[in-house]
């Protein structure tokens, strides 16, 4: 609010002097400078897309999606991978659905204003934790101690992950949730905990998955946690979770550092169905929720 | 607020009760459990570094070898290339970022700007590694036919712009980074200077400024602390990215001289080397790196959180 009688008497100065041409090529050379700048954020995008569509697009199919790798240079696929991602990520979410909903269900339902901003806080930053510390951090916990690499390890760190996003989101989608509702639950007679998990979480389910969904698809693009927990591996591992596991990401790195041209196709052809699966679960989550915001 | 409502009514049976309290400290475990994680990871990992700080103090920071064989463990040529290649990141995605978000708040028509809010969201969702992979070869091939190669021609006799060029390297580093950043300062700063009231707005208008007057005097200022916020969350997430980097930097042990040497980030540096490590001295020194990196993001988080929540919350939009 201060800045505007601040800024008030340097533009009667500017009114005072020239209203001329250099002031509106000055803002229609701005104006165009910002366009610019936008479009230019949305070229990597572009990028990023048509050179991993163009050689991961030929380097997919059966056997990458059905073949274990197999030594170097070597024809072979990333069946380890796809399976290892895919048991990891869903015992991941298992592990951080309950957690990271019930503490948005705590801090945006029970907790006191000084709780609620320090569990928000913590949430936060932990966000920011870069993800290759959690690694560690889960390193230190649950594989050292057993002196084995293990695809529990790796679950634990993508949850340490998701828990924050997820909890998030929950909160603030229940701060959406008119009270209305939990007072017409609660005057009916029914105690607080079905009312919060029937009437409010009801309600708000269907942020909630956007949140999930979110977490998700970021868990299964994560590498750096993966790789002092789960390892990576050759092997094809179903169910083992005591030992190393394959997965997307891990697989991509592994192989796009490889000298062998064929390695190089097979980290394009994993980086080409990762980039479909994680895209198309943001493009469905995000369009879902565009729609509601356009609607209102 | 739904905090003040009493647990139960009076109609609720007293059965009710215990189930709502069991209910009750059950969410409140679990949500202190994101803070406990929090303040347990940096235990964890200044317990486990611990050991090299005993045997190196501050040298520990200052020191430029690091070599297992003598077991001498120095961390700047890595703190080095952290900043280095988050700085360079910062002064190619802060204006850019900056100015998108000033065109998709004050400026775009909504048919404009909705897909394009729609695709920078999109780019913060590509993994790392994938950005990885396209910049091994895609990306650096292709700076240093052409940036890398104009810079060492005109520039050359500067010595931070000095060949030779490798592709990968530093500056591969900053530009990969700055597209992974820039959609963190866009949507922040965008959100911060939606936030501005109109009234603002409309006192220059009716003094009759143009509208990059208007968003330069009126706009800008008030959004300052917001949009500082929100590059300092950019470059706090910099500084701890790590599988592009990792992927694109060259991984060298020492310090570049130009921008376009090989270089290692503190988070490169432990992904390329920790499974290797020999447990004792050497993997207590990468988890002591890992520490000194935990310790600048929190920080920089925490202050960028403080700003940003303080820009956004003066208007009034979130709690």
């Amino acid at each position: 609010m201060g800045t505007a009688v601040i800024v008030a008497p340097e533009s009667v100065r500017l009114m005072r002097a020239h209203v001329g041409r250099r002031r509106r090529l000055l803002d229609a050379g701005m104006r165009r400078l910002a366009l610019f700048a936008a479009i230019l954020c949305v070229i990597p995008l572009a990028a990023v897309l048509i050179f991993v569509t163009l050689n991961g697009a030929s380097a997919l199919n059966l056997d990458l999606l059905t073949k274990a790798p197999r030594a170097l240079g070597r024809n072979g696929g990333a069946a380890s991978a796809i399976l290892g991602t895919l048991q990891m990520v869903p015992l991941a979410s298992l592990l951080a659905i309950p957690v990271g909903v019930a503490g948005g269900v705590y801090v945006g339902e029970f907790a006191d204003r000084r709780s609620a901003q320090i569990i928000r806080f913590a949430a936060d930053v932990m966000v920011g934790v870069p993800s290759i510390l959690i690694g560690i951090f889960v390193f230190t916990f649950l594989v050292l101690p057993f002196k084995q690499f293990n695809a529990f390890a790796g679950s634990v760190a993508l949850a340490i992950i998701m828990i924050p996003v997820i909890l998030r989101t929950t909160e603030e989608i229940l701060a959406l949730v008119p009270g209305t509702l939990r007072e017409a639950s609660l005057a009916l007679g029914i105690p607080m905990w079905r009312t919060v998990l029937s009437v409010v979480i009801r309600t708000g389910l269907g942020g909630i998955l956007t949140g999930v969904m979110l977490a998700f698809a970021r868990a299964m693009g994560e590498t750096a946690p993966l790789l002092f927990t789960a390892l990576g591996s050759r092997l094809v591992n179903v169910g083992d979770f005591g030992k190393p596991m394959d997965s997307l990401p891990v697989f991509i790195y592994v192989n796009a550092r490889q000298p062998y041209e064929l390695q190089n196709q097979q980290a394009w052809g994993a980086a080409f169905l990762l980039l479909l699966i994680v895209l198309v679960i943001n493009v469905a989550v995000r369009a879902r929720t565009w729609g509601r915001a356009i609607g209102n | 607020m739904t905090a003040t409502t009493p647990p139960t009514l009076q109609g609720a049976s007293r059965s009710a009760e215990l189930p709502d309290r069991v209910f009750r400290t059950g969410t409140r475990v679990l949500a202190w459990l994101v803070v406990g994680l929090l303040v347990l990871i940096g235990l964890q990992l200044a317990i486990n570094g611990a050991q090299a700080f005993e045997t190196f103090g501050l040298g520990f920071i200052t020191g430029t070898t690091w070599d297992p064989v003598r077991s001498i463990y120095g961390a700047l040529p890595y703190v080095f290339g952290t900043i280095a290649s988050s700085l360079i990141a910062l002064l190619i995605a802060a204006p850019i970022g900056i100015l998108t978000a000033i065109y998709l708040a004050e400026l775009a028509p909504r048919r404009a700007a909705v897909p394009l809010t729609f695709m920078i969201e999109l780019l913060a969702a590509i993994p790392s590694v994938v950005f990885g992979l396209w910049g091994i070869f895609v990306l650096s091939p292709f700076l240093r036919s052409t940036v890398e190669q104009w810079f060492v021609d005109t520039l050359g006799w500067i010595p931070i712009f000095a060949g030779p060029t490798f592709g990968v390297g530093l500056f591969a580093a900053g530009v990969i980074l700055a597209i992974m950043i820039v959609p963190t300062i866009v949507s922040i700063s965008r959100e911060v200077i939606a936030s501005i009231p109109n009234s603002h707005r409309e006192a220059m208008y009716a003094l009759g400024a143009t509208r990059w007057e208007v968003i330069r005097r009126a706009v800008l200022p008030a959004a300052k602390a917001g949009i500082i916020g929100a590059i300092i969350l950019g470059f706090g997430r910099a500084l701890g990215e790590t599988m592009a980097v990792t992927m694109v930097i060259g991984n060298a042990q020492a310090i570049p001289t130009s921008i376009f040497g090989q270089s290692q980030t503190i988070a490169s540096k432990i992904a390329t080397t920790f499974n290797e490590a020999s447990v004792g001295l050497q993997t207590s020194s990468l988890i002591a790196l890992g520490l000194v990196l935990l310790v600048i993001t929190l920080g920089l988080n925490a202050v960028a959180r403080v700003l940003v929540v303080r820009a956004a919350g003066r208007s009034g939009s979130t709690g």
